[in-house]
């Protein structure tokens, strides 16, 4: 019997020789992506992933895991199965020919460094 | 007084008892995010009745910690159902969900009570119980329509757990004059409504209420008549308190 301070364990009377089967595949529930907004009106923003058997139980899980700050208004679960996503091998579609430069909107990256200094100085 | 004193502390036992079992599931949850939620409804509970026993200190009962960890068990004031062991999560999972209903319908009148201090927490914690309950009303209607085993399992735990929840009211001594001076409804109120509120909610989960001619509540437990369970509890949660009463943690 494995002798544990915690009572929890104790209790549960846990023969040492107790082999824990290994992990097989699919034996977690499926994932989904959590986003969460922090006021009315702001974007909904990725917090992390819960795994969970339905949406509805996600949502649960998700207020919890992500949302127990005080700092969230409202979350949204999206299955990660329904995320169409890019492929990393393709990372080169980001690329751009240097010499485009006067298509990038630079500015910006100016309007970041001005809502950054309003944001640290309260302006 | 005495009739605001034996309110506030069957609640603030009810909470800290149930409180201290759901805590047992931390770490040993079914999975991950359900011990965390799980969890955290159970440090909900605690506080919730730390700020009962914050009410009852203020009436010139003992300090919070003191109240809660150096009781003896037959001091306890909670129904006898708060304080059976887990046993399962089944079992977990049907009192989580009687209890919580009983317990927001509570703080729901209470919020409206004419003793301001009570009204106070009951409005501050509304959110808290509004989540305890819709997490309870999502896993029986998950559970009860689950399998087949999920199923039985469930309404084997419902029978049983029923005539224990029937003592959550069980009526306290000063019954009439909390309803006269607007205090509280009153235990058989609270138990039609609830009566109400579940009824659909278990239908739904396809489960099936015990039959009214089998209801039995076991009382008791607001007068101090317990199980051995809960000498086994206090003995527990006041274990670490005990070393040293009045440490700073």
């Amino acid at each position: 019997m494995i002798n544990s301070l915690d009572p929890r364990i104790a209790r549960e009377k846990i023969n040492e020789d107790n082999n824990i089967a290994p992990l097989t595949e699919m034996d977690q529930f499926e994932t989904y992506e959590v986003f969460h907004q922090k006021k009315r009106g702001d974007q909904h923003v990725h917090a992390g992933i819960v795994h969970a058997p339905n949406a509805e139980m996600a949502l649960l899980f998700a207020k919890e895991q992500y949302g127990r700050r005080g700092l969230s208004v409202n979350i949204w679960v999206v299955k990660t199965n329904n995320v169409f996503a890019s492929d990393y091998d393709d990372a080169d579609i980001f690329e751009t020919v240097p010499e485009k430069q006067y298509r990038e909107a630079g500015g910006y990256k100016v309007m970041d460094k001005i809502n950054k200094y309003k944001k640290e100085n309260k302006v | 007084m005495e009739h605001i004193k034996e309110l506030l502390y069957k609640m603030a036992d009810d909470l800290l008892v149930l409180g201290h079992r759901n805590s047992e599931w931390t770490g040993l949850g079914p999975l991950l995010e359900e011990d965390i939620a799980f969890s955290s409804m159970a440090q909900d509970k605690i506080g919730h009745s730390q700020a009962l026993f914050q009410i009852l200190h203020e009436l010139g009962e003992p300090e919070p910690d003191t109240n809660a960890f150096m009781r003896e068990a037959k001091l306890f004031h909670n129904a006898q159902f708060l304080e059976l062991q887990n046993d399962d999560y089944d079992f977990s999972t049907i009192r989580h969900f009687l209890f919580d209903h009983a317990d927001q319908l509570r703080f729901d009148n209470l919020a409206n009570s004419s003793f301001e201090p009570l009204a106070k927490v009951a409005r501050k914690i509304k959110g808290e119980l509004k989540y305890h309950v819709f997490h309870a009303d999502i896993w029986l209607n998950k559970l009860g329509n689950g399998n087949e085993e999920s199923h039985a399992r469930m309404q084997t735990e419902l029978n049983n757990a029923w005539n224990y929840a029937l003592g959550m009211f069980e009526k306290g001594d000063y019954e009439q004059q909390l309803i006269t001076e607007n205090i509280f409804e009153g235990e058989v109120s609270l138990q039609s409504k609830w009566l109400a509120v579940i009824t659909p909610i278990i239908e739904k989960a396809n489960l099936k209420i015990p039959s009214e001619k089998d209801w039995e509540p076991v009382l008791g437990g607001r007068k101090g008549y317990h199980t051995e369970h809960l000498d086994q509890l206090v003995t527990e949660m006041g274990e670490v308190f005990r070393i040293e009463p009045g440490a700073e943690w």
